[in-house]
């Protein structure tokens, strides 16, 4: 068990981890970051040039090594080369603003995003922005079938570009499109042809950034309807397509079940509460990462605490969770506790159970 | 009253050395710049990661970003020794006889006293390599073991296993032990000519952050370590090294880590580099403490006596490096 503690006044470096298979489009992605004239210089972690059509000197290779942590925690991994390569990165800080990591197709997003939490000197000079996962909208039922790394990587995104949208029809993309929601209700989705996704949608994000990461999430788990689960309508601003409402239609026949074409290992859960106790909180947010921490990928919530006008964010992977007050409670804002769980074999009746008991005693 | 000749390289310095009466500092930029009257410096590298002195023949092996090894001379005359492609060289050794030692991903090399080139792949990435004193033998360190290799001769590796991620090691200056560095701040610690698998294994731990530094006393009775706020020096005066003592702590402070260390080549002294750049050095028979150099703009990266060991030199990630003459 981590405690994972923001630091204060220390400047440190963004970086963004790119997932998603092979053809999904992330080099595609990676050249336009490299490429575009967006102000900004980005350093990249790749695992091999060869894909990568550019001639950078900061675009670095380097080796997946998984680490597991001698804590007797399975799930505590790191990813031994990225602190290796990031360190010497930022003995020559001034060259790029940011870094962004690109994963491997099969790659299990857990370790590269723990790393930057686990890893003191990592941490000191770098943080955690957001992951993207990048999904090709034609083959992703495809993936969802035979593997738990495609599922693993949506789980864990904050940012899911729904990619190659002009290879389905408009029912596939709905079909695909709730399947991602089913997974993973409060990543923001994004429909694209060829990547092109606005970069500002995918770089800087401050996900992790326990200040900033629910406020650009303004329908996060929807207060108005907690179990909403189903499709773009819970999406955000950025939805600009004309697709919207017709797709909206479309998802409403998956509302509260899961997908036809997501073999569901990977669930949500979402849970509504009132004002809690921060006594029985937080042995309970303890207790629960630490006996489901292998089975959690990403938690989030925000947290009403009696006799306290801030709310309090928090956030986790696996067995490691950070919380902190972000902001005062505005004064039309109803003062309530939501938290949704990514996961596999959660047991959503205790869950919800253990939580409500949670609450402060009215 | 020591003084200093503080040198500013504007860079991060990677490693401070001396070749010969010269001190020399390697910047992360890839320059190498010299103390000599001159303030000249070498062009090494485009991006320099690591380096290693090679005392025997008054020069510093260096590698880079550029995919590169360099040995680089008092007069500041630079040399190729190796160029293997657009790969990060992320570790590199100067051994015995002029041999260097140097490391790609899952790949090790070993470039020979007489020039030949030999390969050692790995199962993992090889995070730290260190020579044997004698005998071309290399130990790496890479997860869960470090691998002793002879290098000339090839042949089935030793494998010294230990779960968990070694990031570092080193050798004793008797080639009796093995010691790395660990991924969760630790050192462990190998007797190499125990008998029987018992009493081999050395567990040291504690710290309360990674080691990143360590230093054998002159005559290998002591091994010091950064990564708590105190230099940590373990006892390997006994047959069984530090095993059932307690280190020394010497140097402690409540407001800054150690993140340096270097002992005297002749005295049981050793010089503690701190985070906040202050620099202190404190004799191991009594933990007396002479400041050597007052904080500084950034942590000290690099500490290196000259082989008389009158002068010490100290690098920072902030640049602000420089000398200071002990006798004053």
């Amino acid at each position: 068990m981590n405690d994972l503690v923001a630091e204060a006044g220390v400047k440190t470096l963004p970086v963004t981890v790119l997932t998603g298979y092979l053809g999904s489009g992330k080099t595609t992605l990676l050249n336009r970051i490299l490429s575009e004239n967006h102000g900004k210089r980005y350093a990249v972690i790749v695992n091999e040039f060869g894909e990568v059509g550019i001639d950078n000197d900061l675009i670095v290779e380097s080796d997946e090594e998984i680490y597991e942590m001698n804590n007797g925690c399975v799930c505590c991994t790191v990813r031994g080369d990225l602190v290796r390569v990031v360190e010497g990165l930022m003995r020559r800080p001034g060259r790029f603003d940011a870094i962004v990591v690109e994963t491997t197709g099969l790659a299990d997003p857990a370790p590269v995003a723990q790393t930057f939490f686990m890893d003191d000197d990592v941490r000191a000079k770098t943080h955690l922005d957001a992951v993207v996962a990048l999904v090709d909208a034609k083959h992703l039922p495809l993936r969802l079938k035979d593997s738990r790394e495609a599922e693993d990587q949506i789980a864990f995104a904050d940012v899911v570009v729904l990619n190659k949208t002009d290879l389905v029809t408009p029912e596939e993309l709905a079909d695909v499109e709730a399947a991602v929601r089913a997974i993973n209700p409060s990543a923001r989705i994004h429909r694209t042809e060829r990547a092109g996704v606005p970069l500002e949608e995918v770089l800087d994000r401050g996900a992790f950034d326990l200040s900033r990461a629910l406020e650009n999430d303004p329908h996060f788990l929807d207060a108005e309807d907690p179990d909403h689960v189903c499709g773009p309508d819970c999406d955000h601003d950025h939805h600009h397509d004309h697709g919207h409402d017709h797709a909206h239609g479309d998802a409403h026949h998956h509302h509260g079940a899961v997908s036809p074409i997501h073999d569901a290992t990977v669930t949500s859960i979402s849970l509504r509460g009132g004002t809690m106790d921060p006594k029985r909180f937080f042995p309970w947010i303890q207790k629960v990462t630490q006996t489901d921490g292998p089975n959690i990928l990403r938690l989030k919530g925000i947290i009403a605490f009696a006799d306290d006008d801030d709310r309090y964010v928090v956030q986790g992977i696996h067995m490691l969770i950070e919380g902190d007050h972000q902001r005062k409670w505005k004064e039309d804002e109803k003062r309530e506790s939501r938290i949704v769980f990514i996961g596999r074999e959660l047991d959503r009746e205790k869950l919800e159970r253990s939580f409500m008991a949670c609450q402060a005693q009215a | 009253m020591p003084s200093v000749a503080p040198f500013d390289i504007d860079d991060y310095c990677v490693a401070a050395a001396f070749l010969g009466d010269t001190p020399v500092f390697a910047a992360a930029g890839g320059l190498v710049h010299r103390l000599d009257g001159t303030g000249k410096a070498s062009e090494a590298h485009d991006g320099l990661l690591c380096a290693s002195l090679d005392a025997d023949n008054a020069r510093l092996i260096c590698s880079g970003e550029d995919g590169r090894v360099t040995a680089i001379a008092a007069d500041g005359t630079v040399e190729e020794l190796a160029s293997i492609g657009r790969k990060w060289i992320a570790q590199v050794a100067a051994g015995p006889r002029g041999a260097i030692g140097f490391a790609v991903g899952r790949t090790a090399y070993v470039r020979l006293p007489d020039g030949t080139l030999k390969e050692i792949a790995e199962e993992r990435t090889v995070e730290g390599i260190a020579f044997a004193p004698k005998g071309l033998r290399v130990a790496l360190a890479r997860y869960n073991a470090v691998a002793l290799h002879f290098a000339a001769a090839g042949g089935k590796p030793v494998e010294l296993e230990w779960k968990g991620a070694h990031t570092g090691v080193t050798f004793s200056p008797d080639g009796r032990f093995v010691v790395s560095a660990m991924q969760e701040n630790a050192l462990h610690g190998w007797k190499l000519d125990a008998k029987g698998s018992d009493n081999r294994h050395m567990r040291m731990t504690g710290y309360p952050a990674k080691v990143k530094s360590l230093s054998w006393s002159a005559k290998g009775k002591w091994l010091a370590s950064s990564g708590a706020p105190a230099a940590v020096v373990w006892p390997f005066s006994g047959k069984d090294g530090p095993m059932g003592k307690a280190p020394l702590e010497l140097g402690t402070r409540g407001d800054a880590q150690v993140v340096a260390v270097a002992c005297h080549p002749a005295e049981d002294v050793v010089a503690i580099g701190y985070s906040d750049g202050m620099v202190l050095a404190a004799r191991l028979a009594d933990k007396k403490e002479v400041l050597l150099r007052r904080p500084g703009k950034g942590p000290i990266t690099s500490l290196a006596w000259s082989a008389d060991g009158k002068r010490l030199a100290y690098g920072s990630e902030a640049g602000d490096c420089g000398v200071v003459d002990i006798a004053g």
